[in-house]
This record gives C-alpha cells, sequence and structure tokens, in this order.
C-alpha cells in the first residue's frame, strides 16, 4: 500500500525530507508519492511521516484514498463553521 | 515648575540638548544601550525606530515548510494582495533568492537587512535557509542578515546560526504557560510525531526559552515578537515580557493579531477579534517599564521588500530580475556612499538640540496635556508626504516632557487619481475616523477639502513643517499649542487620548 498526495497541497517542502524511502519528489503541478516506494513508514515510525507534517487537510490519502487528516483535524476549525464562514465571505 | 527631561541632556551631555538616537523619542531607546549593540542595530530597521525612516529591509521567501501550527495562520500561504506574516507571492530557491537580494541592493542601497521569516518556518527548512546565508554572507558581505523563528528547532541549529555572522534573531513567543500556548498552537511536530494541545505547546515552549538562553550565550542579539491575542494572552504577555527580558531578550514586538474571515485562519473564521489601538499600546506600555518596546513593526509579508510600511516586491519578480544586469562591486560602492550620507545627517540631526522642547522646558509655568499628533511620511524621518498619498500615519505623542513615536495607523489612500474620487468622501470619513484621539495632523500639503473635514472633526491639519524633521515639527506645534494656552484644558473635541 502507498499514500498518494492530492491537488490540495501547497508544495511546502516540509514531508519531502522526511520520508524514510525518500518516496516523495517535486513534481508540477504539486508534490508526489512514487507508489512503488512508499512504505507507509512501516518498519521505520509508528505514523507515517508526510501525514504527520503535512499542515493542509486532505492533501495526503491513505491506501484506501482517504484522507488521513480529515477537515478540522488540524486547524481546529469545525467543517460547518467553515462552510458557514465561506458562505458568508462569497454573498458579500 | 517640574524639570523638562530632554533625552540626552544629561549630566555628561548638557551642551548638546539632544543626542539621542532618536531625539525626544522613547519609542527607540538605543540610548541606553551598549555601544557595542548599539553599533549592530543603528541601520537595522527593525531594531531600531530611528533606522526605520531611513534604511530598507528585505525578506526572502525561501523556507516554506513549518514544524508547528498557529491559529493565526492559514498555511495556503500564496496571497498576492495581503500584507501580513506568512504569506507571499512565490516561493524562492537559494540561488534565485541571492540574485533577488543582489538586485534590490544594487537598486535600493538603503537596503541593509536581510531576513528570512518564511513563509512557514526558517529553521524547519534549514538547508534552504543556511544556503542562501552562506552565499550572501559570501557575496554581499555590507548586508546584515537576520532570521525569524518560532523557536521549535532553534536550539539545535544555534551553532549553524552563529557560524554565518547572524547577530539578530526573533523568536516569535506567544506564552511561557503551555494552558495558554495550547489556545493559540493546535499541533507541533516533534520527534516524528504530530503532538497536539497542551503538549505540543509545552515542548514548543521549553525549546524556545531554551533557544532564546543559547542565543544570549553567545552574544546574537535577540529580539521577541509576540502576538497580542485578546482574551488568550493579553495579561499573560506582561510575565512573558518580563521573563524574556530577564533572559537577555534585548527588544520585545507586541503585534496586534490580525485575524480576518477571509484570511481562512482559525481566529479569522471563529471570530476571534483583534485588539483595538487602545489595548495594543496599553499593553506595550504595561510591559515598557521592564523592557524596550519595538512601536514600529508594519508585521510584513515573507517575501517584503523595501522601507517599513511599503512593499516594492512587485518590482523584484524573478522574471523581472533575469533581466536586470547586475554590477555589484559598483553597487557596493555606491551603497557605501548613501550609507555614509545617511549617518552623517543623522550625527548633525543628534548633535543637534531640539530648540522647541528646551524652549518649552524654559517658558512653561503651567501642567500641559500630552497630545496625540499623526504625521504623513514616506521615510526620511521628515514631514514629506501629502495628506491624500498617505497609507499610514505615524503616531507621535508630544508631551512637556518629549515627543515620543506611538505607534502606525493604516489607512486607505484617500486619492488615488482618475476616476475614483467618487468614493472619496466616505475614504475620508474613514480616514478621519483612524484618527480619532489626534488633534494634529502633520503633512507636506492637504486639499481644502480634507482639511475643512479634519477642522470640523476636531484635529488641526498643518502643512507649515512640511521637509522638517518629525520630532522638531511636532514639539514645536506643541510649543505653539503651549503658547497658545491651548494645553490647560481637555481635548477641544474632548477626544479620548488613544493611540
Amino acid at each position: 500500500m502507498a499514500l498518494n498526495i492530492i491537488e490540495t497541497c501547497v508544495n511546502c517542502w516540509a514531508c519531502e525530507p522526511l520520508c524514510p524511502s525518500q518516496a516523495i519528489y517535486e513534481a508540477k503541478p504539486h508534490f508526489m508519492i512514487d507508489n512503488k516506494k512508499c512504505t507507509e513508514c512501516e518498519g521505520d515510525y509508528a505514523d507515517t511521516q508526510c501525514a504527520s507534517i503535512c499542515p493542509i487537510e486532505g492533501a495526503i490519502l491513505n491506501g484506501f484514498g482517504e484522507a488521513i487528516n480529515p477537515p478540522g483535524s488540524l486547524t481546529g476549525i469545525p467543517p460547518h463553521k467553515m462552510m458557514e464562514a465561506m458562505a458568508e465571505i462569497q454573498a458579500r | 515648575m517640574i524639570e523638562l527631561n530632554v533625552l540626552g541632556q544629561s549630566e555628561s551631555n548638557e551642551a548638546s540638548g539632544c543626542a539621542s538616537g532618536s531625539c525626544g523619542s522613547t519609542g527607540d531607546q538605543l540610548s541606553h544601550l551598549p555601544e557595542e549593540i548599539r553599533k549592530k542595530v543603528f541601520n537595522h530597521p527593525c531594531y531600531s525606530e530611528e533606522a526605520h525612516h531611513h534604511f530598507a529591509r528585505m525578506h526572502v521567501a525561501v523556507a516554506p515548510a513549518c514544524n508547528i501550527q498557529c491559529h493565526y495562520c492559514n498555511r495556503k500561504y500564496d496571497c498576492s494582495n495581503e500584507s501580513r506574516p506568512g504569506v507571499v507571492s512565490e516561493v524562492l530557491d537559494p540561488d534565485q533568492a541571492v540574485k533577488k537580494v543582489m538586485a534590490v541592493a544594487a537598486e535600493i542601497p538603503q537596503m541593509t537587512v536581510l531576513g528570512i521569516a518564511g513563509p512557514g518556518d526558517p529553521l524547519a527548512n534549514p538547508e534552504r535557509t543556511f544556503s542562501t546565508f552562506r552565499q550572501l554572507s559570501e557575496k554581499a558581505p555590507d548586508i546584515k542578515l537576520c532570521v525569524s523563528s518560532n523557536g521549535l528547532a532553534l536550539p539545535e541549529h544555534v551553532e549553524e546560526l552563529c557560524k554565518h555572522n547572524i547577530d539578530h534573531v526573533t523568536l516569535t513567543i506567544n506564552c511561557v504557560d503551555p494552558e495558554v500556548g495550547a489556545r493559540i498552537y493546535p499541533w507541533v511536530f516533534w520527534n516524528n510525531r504530530r503532538v497536539k494541545g497542551r503538549k505540543g505547546a509545552k515542548i514548543l515552549i521549553e525549546q524556545q526559552q531554551k533557544g532564546l538562553e543559547m542565543l544570549v550565550e553567545r552574544g546574537v542579539l535577540v529580539k521577541v515578537n509576540s502576538v497580542l491575542i485578546p482574551g488568550v494572552n493579553d495579561e499573560h504577555l506582561k510575565e512573558v515580557s518580563k521573563i524574556v527580558k530577564d533572559k537577555g531578550a534585548f527588544l520585545h514586538n507586541v503585534m496586534p493579531l490580525i485575524a480576518e474571515a477571509e484570511h481562512g485562519t482559525f481566529y479569522g473564521i471563529m471570530g476571534q477579534r483583534g485588539p483595538t489601538n487602545e489595548e495594543l499600546v496599553d499593553l506595550q506600555d504595561a510591559c515598557a517599564g521592564d523592557m524596550n518596546m519595538m512601536r514600529h513593526c508594519r508585521q510584513c509579508r515573507a517575501d517584503a521588500v523595501g522601507l517599513l510600511g511599503e512593499d516594492r516586491g512587485d518590482e523584484f519578480t524573478m522574471d523581472k530580475i533575469e533581466m536586470m544586469d547586475i554590477d555589484y562591486d559598483a553597487a557596493m560602492v555606491k551603497r557605501r556612499a548613501i550609507h555614509e550620507a545617511i549617518e552623517a545627517e543623522l550625527e548633525v540631526k543628534h548633535n543637534k538640540p531640539n530648540e522647541a522642547l528646551v524652549t518649552l522646558s524654559a517658558i512653561r509655568k503651567k501642567e500641559t496635556r500630552p497630545v496625540l499628533m499623526a504625521i504623513a511620511t514616506s521615510g526620511g524621518g521628515v514631514i514629506n508626504q501629502h495628506f491624500g498619498h498617505a497609507t499610514e500615519f505615524l503616531i507621535y505623542e508630544a508631551s512637556a516632557t518629549d515627543v515620543r513615536f506611538v505607534s502606525h495607523r493604516k489607512v486607505e489612500l484617500y486619492c488615488s487619481g482618475g476616476d475614483t474620487c467618487g468614493d472619496a468622501e466616505t475614504t475620508l470619513e474613514k480616514i478621519i475616523r483612524t484618527l480619532s484621539g489626534c488633534e494634529v495632523v502633520l503633512c507636506a500639503k492637504i486639499g481644502y477639502e480634507p482639511w475643512g473635514m479634519l477642522e470640523e472633526a476636531g484635529i488641526q491639519p498643518n502643512g507649515e513643517h512640511a521637509m522638517e524633521f518629525i520630532e522638531e515639527a511636532v514639539a514645536a506645534v506643541y510649543l505653539d499649542m503651549a503658547n497658545n494656552g491651548q494645553l490647560e484644558d481637555k481635548p477641544v473635541a474632548a477626544q479620548q487620548l488613544t493611540a
């Protein structure tokens, strides 16, 4: 199984040096994970390293395609609050 | 009669009247520092209030990664039209950054300081940060290098920092109590784990304090930045100020929280408000008893270029820099000449007594109340900006004892020319509201319409001191007000003194 970085990645470089398998590489439009190299950090760390430093909720998916850091889990902003605020801003 | 304490008029310096770094201004407070420290900061716009009128700074955004999350930050940092920390237009690699610094140094010779401040944490990107410093200390030895960090990775990098001739470090310390920290930092990345809540905050605080001690031990100047978050750390910052001063930080910069829903930050979305001007100044005053307070910070972007309060970053995008042909040796000669000219000008200013303050001390018989004045300046420490061109006003307080810089207030541009004039009235009203509490506006020139509206609001416009040094002009106007008997009662508009 391998992790996957998706388009919400902001290219902040935080994950790249942490990967014990050098599976993460710079690419356009965003960083990518080489699924042949990714081990999900098994044998190296208890937690997947890229997903433990990534600041963007939803940007890294596990082998099942699920967000490792779901909405609200990193910023502490309840998802409904975020949606309300976005709707309010768009209505201006 | 109370003795008028004009700075520099001590026993050792009776004749000169005013020899301080910033005449009559306690905002700078460099005068009591050891000579060796003054030498390090006299031309650093972020460390010296006086320097920020004359010298420029730049940030290069080489450090996008971060090892913590702050509730006032949104890590989707790419933004072209906002001015706040943690925001940039383009992230550079170290080679691009070096090129940009050389280009700016040649084009803006007043630029004396290069800082790395993000958009993440410089020490969470050690290779990129140190590669930039290494190249610059070789290629542009006349530029001061400094770095700004949250401190989490500081202890492990102190040795390396000292190698690169970095004698200024800014540490952001918002708390010394993990309970408070848990309300500011949702997580930190530590020892290969994301550590949340109080536990994470405790690690961060310990690393910050350890890093601060290590830097001071090695003689590095440390400025501490704190973000004032009402209801979260406002009272607590007094304790922070005391502790960091005891440990040897030389300047404390309390900045207001910037929180708007459109920034997408935790505080912005959750409706946490920032402090009022008055709350900020009150806290700065409360901390000032303990140490040097910085009041001229503009909370600039991680890729800002120019004098504090201005951003010329648009002139130096990578595609424009590629087109420039820079002869750095020639630029260094020009830079040296310009720096010497500024230093000579400051020297003259320092040795000249502030006539108005000296006169005031001689004639004053009654207690006079302090007065806030707003200044329009585009740099150089002089009143040289048209009222309508000001994007911010510097607020000075004149009192019987001195003239001090208190704060700056940002305003929307009133006059942008062309067909935007229809909006001018509302913008003008906003500016006048922003200036509330001030009794005088000093500017180079001012139009007929704003003149009338300011007067009506109880703020006296004044264009008579164009091109004069700010402190001298403020003191002169205050003297006039004293002579006219305007300072014995409450302010005319009965406005509260806020800054």
